[in-house]
């Protein structure tokens, strides 16, 4: 009963304007750090990150290198900074490319139903059956190694599980008498899609690109430290995990262990945000 | 079809395939429930809505009166083009309306003659959207006005469905259920239609604030000469605002008249048990027992 629910909504809605909400804002300067240092990577790394000094192999840290170097002699900071590159842009490609695709595929499925809808959802089903790091290898048999095969393995991947969660609460929203009302006015059915289901599923949309975006980003990662994804010298977190590995039982864990420590903050960032919003818009009303 | 009616309805029916209840194993047997093959056979046909026929003349009132599950909101839903009938005919203003196929442009064409208000005002407008960004919506579909005129006409809208006019901004949430009821009304008056259906329109409001939408709707009549086909369960709301009456039973019309004479002088048993059930002076009616939620 939708009437009892409504005056419920203001006091749970009221604080949360009002309080600043620590866990949204240090998790959004996270990402902006994060954002700006792929950015602005030339300006803010201090080196060249793939000058390779032999004489200066796995250096602690210094001035000349704040955080040491690796096993080649390049310095650290400036192949993390660099790193964030390919390591962000990979998992947002993805996320954009699965959003768009999976939100377009979950409204015409929740809009029309019938055989269209039933094809989707099988079709999503069996994807949803392969672990990504299968469409992965296929793909890299495909394109070669590199960035491409394992965002394009990946985008298919995650669309089903967009598709899945969208699709539900678009067919939910489609069934509320807004809707009926929008239809009967003689809006077009685009416009019914867009202006008013998108614009209704958008909150729980943001929630899971961004818990999937820290997904992703393991992912990638995973296949980058598999030798299937982008390729040593070039700098990207997964595949610095993996090339400092053999240094580790040098006694030099550096390299991995820094990458890996970007990869776990940028994940937990992603993670903690979508989170975040997904109770925040518990408490915002839901007719 | 008769010239004189706004709204013409003739052996109107709708069945529904429902799946039947784990009560009812249907003709499979319980050997197969859970089974693909034998859902398919459990599917039981529901006869929601069967040979209703109907006529209301331009300006007149129409009230479909009867109590939960009897079809009243699927006989809405077929008029206005959200259901479509198994079988019977629609017209309105002369034209059938019961095509299986129907354009974008032949929907925007039947927007502008039949309006619905729907009966939960809490679900009935897109939570997004601001008051006048929902009427401005309708306006810029239905009409070729600029800025300047549409905004005018929310501004006129506004007053006529007695909102003030700061209101205008605010989204759905920051109004009461009247209010919001109000809105709707307006967003349905934004197309001109010469038809408006209230299916359960003031069922869900207190009773001080239906008096006042009773009285909205029964104003706006006199303004536009608008014609109401109004669905309720309560008798007493009935007799305020229709002119004739069609009391439906199981889907089926089982009595029809002018309101006056069909409430005081019932020739149907089932008429008169809803009569009996009408709330005496000083009776009120509470929320929780009104017999029709959905
Ligand atoms: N979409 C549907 N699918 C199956 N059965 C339906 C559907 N809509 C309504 N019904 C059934 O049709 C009957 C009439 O419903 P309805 O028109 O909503 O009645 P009323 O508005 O008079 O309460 C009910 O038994 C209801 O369960
Ligand atoms: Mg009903």
């Amino acid at each position: 009963m939708a009437r009892v629910e409504a005056p419920l909504v203001a006091p749970t809605e009221a604080p949360s304007r009002r309080r600043l909400d620590w866990v949204l804002v240090s998790t959004s300067s996270v990402i902006a750090l994060l954002v700006i240092m792929a950015v602005f990577a030339p300006l803010l790394a201090p080196d060249d990150p793939n000058y390779a000094n032999i004489l200066a192999t796995n250096q602690g840290p210094s001035a000349a290198h704040l955080l040491g170097t690796d096993s080649f002699g390049r310095d650290l900071l400036s192949r993390l900074i660099y790193g964030a590159r390919l390591s962000l842009l990979g998992p947002a490609l993805i996320i954009v490319i699965a959003t768009l695709v999976g939100t377009a595929l979950a409204i015409l499925s929740a809009w029309y139903g019938g055989w269209f809808d039933r094809v989707a959802s099988r079709v999503a089903d069996i994807l949803f059956a392969f672990p990504g790091l299968i469409f992965a290898m296929l793909a890299v048999a495909m394109f070669g190694p590199g960035l491409l095969a394992p965002v394009v393995a990946l985008s298919i991947s995650y669309t089903p599980y967009l598709m899945r969660v969208v699709r539900a609460e678009a067919l939910r929203q489609r069934n509320l008498p807004y809707v009926a009302a929008c239809y009967v006015e003689g809006l077009r059915v685009r416009t019914i899609c867009t202006r008013h289901i998108l614009r209704n599923v958008m909150p729980l949309l943001l929630v899971q690109a961004a818990l999937s975006f820290g997904y992703a980003l393991v992912d990638l990662a995973a296949i980058s430290y598999l030798g299937l994804g982008v390729q040593p010298p070039t700098p990207e977190w997964g595949v610095m995990v993996s090339t400092g590995q053999s240094a580790i039982l040098a006694g030099h864990p550096q390299e991995s262990l820094l990458a890996g420590l970007m990869i776990v903050v940028t994940v937990v960032a992603f993670n903690l945000l979508g989170d975040r919003l997904a109770t925040r818009q518990k408490g915002v009303v839901r007719a | 079809m008769p010239e004189d009616s706004i709204l013409e309805v003739r052996g109107l029916r709708k069945v529904y395939r429902v799946r039947a209840s784990r009560a009812d194993p249907g003709p499979a047997g319980s050997a197969l429930l859970g089974h693909p093959l034998a859902r398919r056979q459990r599917a039981r046909a529901l006869v929601a809505v069967d040979d209703v026929s109907f006529s209301v003349a331009p300006g007149q009132s129409l009230a479909v009166v009867g109590e939960s599950g009897s079809g009243k909101t699927t006989v809405a839903r077929m008029v206005v083009g959200l259901e479509r009938p198994t079988g019977g005919t629609i017209w309105v203003s002369g034209q059938e309306r019961s095509w299986r196929h129907v354009t974008s442009r032949e929907r925007r064409r039947r927007a502008r003659e039949v309006q619905i208000i729907f009966q939960d005002p809490y679900s009935s407008l897109d939570p997004r959207m601001s008051v006048r960004g929902c009427l401005d919506e309708s306006l810029r579909l239905h009409f070729d006005w600029g800025r300047e005129r549409r905004d005018a006409r929310v501004a006129e809208l506004l007053d006529q469905v007695g909102l003030d006019r700061r209101q205008a901004e605010s989204l759905p949430r920051a109004l009461s259920g009247g209010q919001r009821q109000r809105v709707a009304i307006a967003r349905a008056l934004a197309s001109e239609p010469r038809v408006l259906i209230c299916d359960e329109a003031v069922a869900s409001l207190d009773v001080s604030i239906q008096a006042q939408v009773l009285n909205l709707l029964s104003d706006i009549r006199d303004a536009t000469g608008v014609s109401y086909l109004f669905i309720s369960h309560d008798l007493a709301v009935v007799r305020q605002v229709s002119d004739n009456v069609v009391i439906m039973r199981r889907g089926r019309v089982v009595e029809a008249g002018p309101t006056a004479s069909v409430l005081s002088d019932p020739s149907n048993g089932y008429t008169k048990q809803l009569l009996a059930a009408i709330p005496r002076p000083g009776w009120k009616p509470t929320r929780s027992a009104s017999p029709d939620e959905s």
